[in-house]
């Protein structure tokens, strides 16, 4: 291919034509082939455009039946009774609740185990460690769900007889479970990534492996950390179908955890369950909680982005 | 302060060494929380589910009677499901990964792409689920039927295609790439000849993964509307006359795995708790496996790479 | 002519060998560390002057695979700082180390300095601030950081933070401060400050310092030893190995023959 561009003699000349309008096809062929390439890459834009569109232009239908003050201040959420209410802090409360309870069970087990991998255990166990995890996160979450309603709330009950057999603490355990693996694996990145040297630093002055951890390790890494608990929190806030199969669908405007409520998620679900004609009110109610999903997920990710920044490593 | 006396310092030491080990202790206890929940969960399916795993389970219909019901429609409606994602992910995914490493300029048209991409990956599967719901049951009339729900799915996992994909092609050396520059070709022939055959093992690595992750993924195919209890299978793909009759399967109504045991785990009858064990077990087989020829491949794919 | 008096000994080293695994770093070095007196280790890159100095406060235990044999003993009380009965973490309490490239915490400047104290169970908030002020001052930085102690360290200057992390090793009042080749990441006038820093400390604690810069070691200090190879080639005042070597080795390092 490294042929010279220049006509020896007349009969090269033809060559050379044919090269010419062989580089001007090429020019074109490899023009047409970026530009699918571009499209492709652009499906990932379409994606978002299309998941506001839909959310946001059947949410204008729902608000245009139903006042943006009644959806966030009403306490019920009954959108498919004659007297419908569509108070959203009735879901939003089943979907705290739930997330704290799996937050309070992911955050110090991942972070404890992610320290502890880090700066403690030795090759072998870390070897082992890491198939657990990554077992851990891949069962599908309607298996979580089947544990969850199947064997944690029976032994549950054990502990505590007035839990009801749909809870909120149920699939809120479980989904801390299901989550502990990615707390753990982005914080033992994060902390892996600080280096020897500070860590040699902490040793250097008489420290333990526990001191140095916590006031050295755990502080270079707090951009990591915070970045791994935001990602746990937004895993919590969208989980459908643990508290789909475990927490009852039944909205429930609770803080209590050993009630049964609805999440914006199981919502969802139950809805779709069931036969809505595309376009009437109920059919509407869909999005609008999906709207608020996707908005409280949304202010997690800019809020994990800002910390991200405001904690950048300091080395 | 006075020096310490060699009394103190070891009693600090003795102190500290101490809660050294109770840590250790702590992360010990947490991982093997982490596997008893495993060994509960898998060991429970198996144990409960067992006398139903037999080759009737496989191949019968869904069926008021729990002894008689099966996963026919479901494993069967997982395959033609996954089979549409993956025809549709792995195009997409890796031209997409294929622009952003070998074509893309540093500007804002980049910049915005690649926001979307890892916004993408941190929205909920459910919000997918409405997406489809809009716009390719209802907008584009594809109802709900195949063809939805596997379009669905392979946006869900385009992000951890395109990102496996670019993270194969990152690891190719640069003088791979500035080698076949060198004798003239184009930039799309280095990429068909060298970048893409060399990147292979780690897309298909992604690729498997985001297919074991789709497999389970249950909430985006309930809000398209799959149904939960059917008793038929779709037509079989590509007979029926052509050219409509080729693709009937892909717009029929149909069920999948999960859906299944969702079905089954919300029966208040505990008799279905056996089929929801079972299919329980089937799905995590499905999964483990895949997810084990993905490490196997990775695997492999360090012996070989020579650079 | 003044009569020469041996200094005392702060510590010495005995028929030390190290082995990183398979590979021995280290042959058979016998050395003594003078009281209150400035060593300075030099020699080509891999002679092992680091190696050494690293013995000194058990760094190399946290690595799984090394070995030493001989010893290192420590005075005033004859303690053999490499025995299997001496815990590395009391070693540690009692030495200091500065590192080539200043490795402050992602604490404040005070937090850095009382860091070391407060592994040592200090708690009195007024004691804390009186080694941080005397520690800070003994590292020559005390005037250029005293307005803005709840500052973070890592917004320091490269040479503010070496200074920084000398304070911090100087808050424990250290027996024996290490230092690992500790301005070959500064500008020369930072080097500048903390060869003029270790002139002051040196009336206060010994130095042992690893540089591959000739000249500091030179100007530095008092003892020099001379390393090739993971061998302790020669050992004397600092004056005469640079005017008047004995070993021939020596002699082509400090003519620059070699290395």
């Amino acid at each position: 291919m490294n042929h010279a561009m220049s006509a020896k003699n007349v009969s090269d000349l033809h060559q050379v034509s044919d090269r010419l309008s062989r580089k001007f096809t090429r020019n074109i062929s490899e023009r047409l082939i970026e530009a699918v390439l571009f499209a492709a890459a652009a499906v990932s834009v379409l994606t978002t455009v299309g998941i506001v569109y839909v959310l946001v232009s059947e949410s204008y239908h729902f608000f245009q039946h139903v006042s943006i003050v009644d959806f966030l201040t009403d306490n019920q959420w009954t959108p498919l009774f004659d007297d419908a209410h569509y108070g959203i802090m009735v879901l939003v409360s089943g979907t705290v609740v739930s997330s704290g309870v799996a937050l309070l069970v992911a955050i110090p087990m991942g972070t404890v185990i992610a320290i502890y991998l880090s700066e403690f255990a030795n090759p072998k166990v870390r070897e082992a460690a890491k198939p657990i995890l990554e077992l851990l996160g891949g069962i599908p979450t309607i298996v979580f769900g089947y544990f969850a309603l199947l064997i944690v709330t029976p032994l549950l009950q054990k502990v505590f007889p007035e839990l009801p057999g749909f809870s909120l603490l149920s699939a809120g355990l479980v989904m801390g479970i299901m989550i502990v693996p990615y707390i753990a694996s982005l914080s033992e990145d994060a902390m892996r990534a600080v280096p020897m040297s500070m860590r040699e630093g902490s040793y250097a002055m008489g420290a333990t492996k526990l001191h140095t951890a916590l006031h050295v390790v755990v502080p270079a890494a707090v951009s990591g950390l915070a970045a791994s608990y935001i990602l746990g929190i937004s895993r919590a806030v969208g989980e459908t179908m643990i508290l789909a199969v475990a927490a009852g669908m039944q909205p429930n405007l609770t803080w209590n955890p050993m009630e049964p409520a609805a999440t914006i998620t199981s919502y969802i679900v139950q809805v779709a369950l069931g036969d809505l004609p595309h376009g009437s009110i109920g059919y509407q109610t869909i999005f609008a909680a999906g709207l608020t999903l996707l908005l409280i997920t949304l202010a997690f990710n800019i809020i994990g982005q800002w910390m991200r920044r405001r904690f950048r490593e300091a080395y | 302060m006075q020096a310490l006396t060699t009394e103190q310092i070891r009693a600090l030491i003795a102190r500290g060494k101490m809660k050294d080990t109770i840590f250790q202790a702590l992360g010990i206890i947490c991982l093997a929380i982490g596997l008893l929940v495993i060994f509960l969960l898998v060991g429970d399916m198996l144990q409960r589910g067992m006398e139903r795993l037999n080759l009737d389970f496989f191949t019968n219909f869904a069926s008021r009677k729990a002894a008689q019901s099966g996963i026919l429609s479901a494993w069967v409606g997982t395959i033609l499901v996954m089979f549409v994602t993956a025809m549709a992910a792995v195009p997409l995914g890796v031209a997409a990964g294929i622009y952003l490493e070998e074509y893309a300029k540093r500007n804002w048209v980049t910049d915005i792409i690649e926001i979307n991409i890892t916004n993408l990956a941190a929205v909920p599967s459910i919000v997918y689920g409405l997406l489809a719901l809009g716009i390719f049951v209802y907008a584009f009339g594809f109802g709900q039927s195949i063809l939805s729900a596997g379009l669905t799915l392979a946006l869900l996992i385009l992000p951890i295609v395109i990102v496996s994909t670019r993270e194969a092609i990152r690891a190719i050396p640069a003088m791979i790439r500035e080698g076949s520059m060198a004798v003239g070709a184009t930039r799309w022939q280095t990429c068909r000849y060298h970048i893409i055959p060399y990147a292979m093992p780690g897309i298909l690595t992604g690729v498997i993964i985001g297919l074991a992750r789709a497999i389970g993924e249950t909430a985006p195919i309930i809000t398209i509307g799959a149904l939960t209890f059917i008793a038929f299978l779709p037509p079989v793909p590509f007979t029926g006359e052509p050219p409509a009759g080729l693709f009937e399967w892909v717009m029929s109504p149909f069920t999948v795995m999960p859906i299944q045991i969702f079905n089954w785990t919300s029966r208040p009858d505990p008799a279905f708790e056996i089929n929801a064990a079972a299919a329980g077990f089937v799905l995590m087989v499905m999964v483990l496996s895949m997810n084990a020829i993905a490490i196997y491949l990775r695997y492999k794919m360090r012996k070989n790479i020579k650079w | 002519m003044l009569i020469h008096e041996k200094p005392a000994l702060k510590a010495e080293a005995r028929n030390l060998n190290f082995y990183y695994g398979e590979a021995q770093a280290l042959k058979n070095i016998n050395m003594p560390i003078y009281d209150k007196k400035v060593t300075a280790l030099i020699g080509p890159s891999g002679c092992g002057k680091s190696t050494y100095l690293r013995s000194f406060n058990r760094m190399h235990d946290l690595y799984p695979g090394n070995r030493y044999e001989g010893e290192i003993r420590f005075f005033p009380d004859n303690t053999n700082l490499l025995s299997s009965d001496v815990d590395p973490i009391e070693v540690r309490m009692r030495l200091g180390m500065v590192f080539q490239k200043p490795n402050p915490f992602p604490k404040t400047i005070y937090e850095n300095v009382a860091f070391g104290l407060r592994v040592r169970g200090e708690t009195n908030k007024r004691v804390l601030d009186d080694k941080v002020e005397q520690a800070l001052r003994g590292g020559a930085i005390w005037d250029e950081v005293k307005d803005r102690l709840q500052d973070l360290a890592p917004n320091l200057s490269g040479g503010q933070q070496q200074r920084l992390c000398i304070a911090r090793a100087l808050a424990t009042d250290p027996e024996l401060l290490l230092f690992d080749e500790p301005t070959s990441a500064l500008d020369p006038i930072a080097t500048g400050a903390i060869e003029e820093l270790i002139h002051e400390l040196k009336k206060r604690v010994t130095i042992l310092i690893v540089t591959h810069n000739m000249q500091q070691a030179a100007r530095v200090s008092d003892y020099t030893a001379y390393m090739y190879l993971g061998e302790m080639v020669e050992f004397g005042k600092t004056d005469e190995i640079f005017i008047k070597p004995q070993d021939k080795r020596t002699e082509d390092y400090i003519t620059g023959r070699m290395g």
